[in-house]
């Protein structure tokens, strides 16, 4: 237990391998409330897999994750033992998930993707499910396209919809998955935009990013993995400073500014 | 020398043709209601079952695609009876053997279906605490019906026609009509044009019926 802390969500110890390939080895990381931490790192840190692990998207062979003190994905105390499809969903309703690829219900309306939650999982009637909606688009900007199909849509409304879907269901956290990596770059500020927005209001984010520029301003702090661990962790300004002593890091970024300046 | 045409002796028979049309349609719908109904079924559940239930599943598809309608029509008609103790009439064991092979096609076609749903919308559905069944009912089945409205549309064209094959145990459908107008009046060549055009247009206008509902559910991208 970590009682001396008053994280919201504490990753301890956390290892998974697919096959013969570690993936996460050991990560360890607290989010406390309100707080905005961003994992940067070469592709294939783990950075996508940690965050799946956090909702339970994906399992893991070892360590926990709590969420508000409670086992995320495993019964307590401390067993292996899965908890039940139901219970799991329970849980997932907790947190939030932004997706790259968006992930929109093709068949439902922009606010239908949203209501979807609203009205199965939080048990509220397809009228108050219709006003956090209209809420929620408008907090986004675009309550005028409340009835429009995703596929109607541009990228960087379709993402909006989905931030809007995720934050309506008034998660204790927010888990960002690269959501501006599959953006035209002209796109990309919309959605930062509205994420800076709910950072603002105090909401609690996890999130993976390339966004050098946005992890610098928007996060409280910065997780850097390499090669599935955390490899440093900090304010922004200790992480992202170019004289680092991370040997790791510092060719992390010394390739990063090569390739996107 | 020369073949005149005469469609007389057809118009005083058509009460066979329309009749027989009706029943042909009357089998198809039928069929297809259960065949969906065993087809969506066993999609689900091939989808979510373990190696033994998927390969029993896979044995009832492969024996009926491989094995000729019209044998299984006799198989059921003429074989069953004689092995259990059922009773039933002609179009009621064609309505049996149409849906079992019906399911079989539409198992493959809703099982492909549901495994081409991606992974991301699922993921969705998860994330925001939809249990299973939820996931299944709101977002997996709906993405699916999109996907396969296509091929859902030539397996009911293709259902269709083969209610011909019920003509063999004497099922007065439109086939069996023209056979006997045809046995009665002499006039094969009228007879099977007349026949042939109705199964054109009506195929013609499932299909335009078909299409339409696929463009307003047109999956969208």
């Amino acid at each position: 237990m970590s009682a001396d802390t008053n994280a919201l969500l504490d990753v301890r110890d956390v290892s998974k391998a697919f096959g013969s390939v570690a993936v996460l080895r050991n990560v360890s990381l607290e989010v406390k409330r309100g707080e905005v931490v961003t994992v940067i790192g070469p592709s294939g840190s783990g950075k996508t897999t940690l965050l799946r692990c956090v909702n339970f998207l994906e399992s893991y062979d070892s360590g926990s994750i709590r969420i508000d003190g409670k086992e995320v994905g495993f019964r307590e105390p401390g067993t292996r033992q899965r908890r039940s499809e139901r219970d799991l969903a329970g849980m997932r309703a907790e947190t939030g998930m932004v997706f790259q690829s968006f992930n929109l219900f093709p068949h439902l309306t922009a606010a239908g993707n949203i209501m979807l939650g609203l009205t199965k999982v939080r048990g509220k009637s397809q009228a108050e499910a219709r006003q956090i909606a209209e809420h929620w688009l408008g907090r986004v900007g675009l309550a005028h396209k409340a009835d429009s199909l995703p596929a109607e849509l541009s990228g960087g409304q379709q993402q909006r919809v989905g931030i809007a879907r995720a934050v309506a269901m008034e998660p204790k956290i927010l888990l960002l998955d690269e959501i501006t990596s599959a953006l035209d770059p002209e796109l990309v500020g919309e959605v930062l935009a509205v994420v800076r927005s709910l950072a603002e209001d105090g909401m609690t984010m996890l999130m993976v990013t390339h966004e050098m520029a946005f992890a610098r301003d928007a996060s409280s702090r910065i997780v850097f993995m390499a090669d599935g661990g955390v490899s440093a962790v900090g304010p922004p300004k200790e992480i992202l400073a170019a004289e680092t002593s991370n040997e790791r890091l510092r060719s992390f970024l010394a390739r990063f500014r090569a390739s996107h300046f | 020398m020369g073949y005149t045409l005469n469609f007389n002796l057809i118009w005083r028979h058509f009460d066979k043709l329309w009749g027989g049309l009706l029943l042909s349609l009357e089998l198809a719908v039928i069929s297809i209601a259960i065949g969906v109904v065993i087809g969506l079924v066993l999609a689900v559940w091939y989808v979510s079952a373990g190696r033994v239930v998927r390969g029993i599943i896979a044995a009832y598809v492969e024996f009926i695609r491989n094995v000729p309608l019209i044998l299984l029509v006799y198989l059921v008609f003429y074989g069953l009876p004689t092995v259990i103790d059922v009773a039933y009439d002609a179009p009621t064991s064609f309505v049996l053997t149409l849906s079992i092979y019906s399911g079989a096609y539409l198992v493959e076609v809703f099982r492909s279906g549901l495994e081409a749903v991606p992974r991301g919308q699922l993921d969705a559905g998860k994330a925001i605490g939809l249990t299973p069944w939820q996931r299944l009912l709101h977002v997996r089945l709906p993405t699916m019906l999109r996907i396969t409205l296509p091929a859902l549309s030539n397996t009911f064209i293709s259902l269709f026609k083969d209610t011909s094959i019920a003509s063999v145990i004497s099922v007065p459908e439109l086939t069996f009509g023209a056979q006997w107008i045809n046995f009665n009046t002499f006039r094969i060549v009228e007879v099977y044009l007349v026949t042939t055009a109705m199964y054109l247009v009506t195929g013609y206008t499932l299909l335009f019926g078909l299409r339409l509902v696929e463009r307003r559910f047109r999956a969208a991208r």
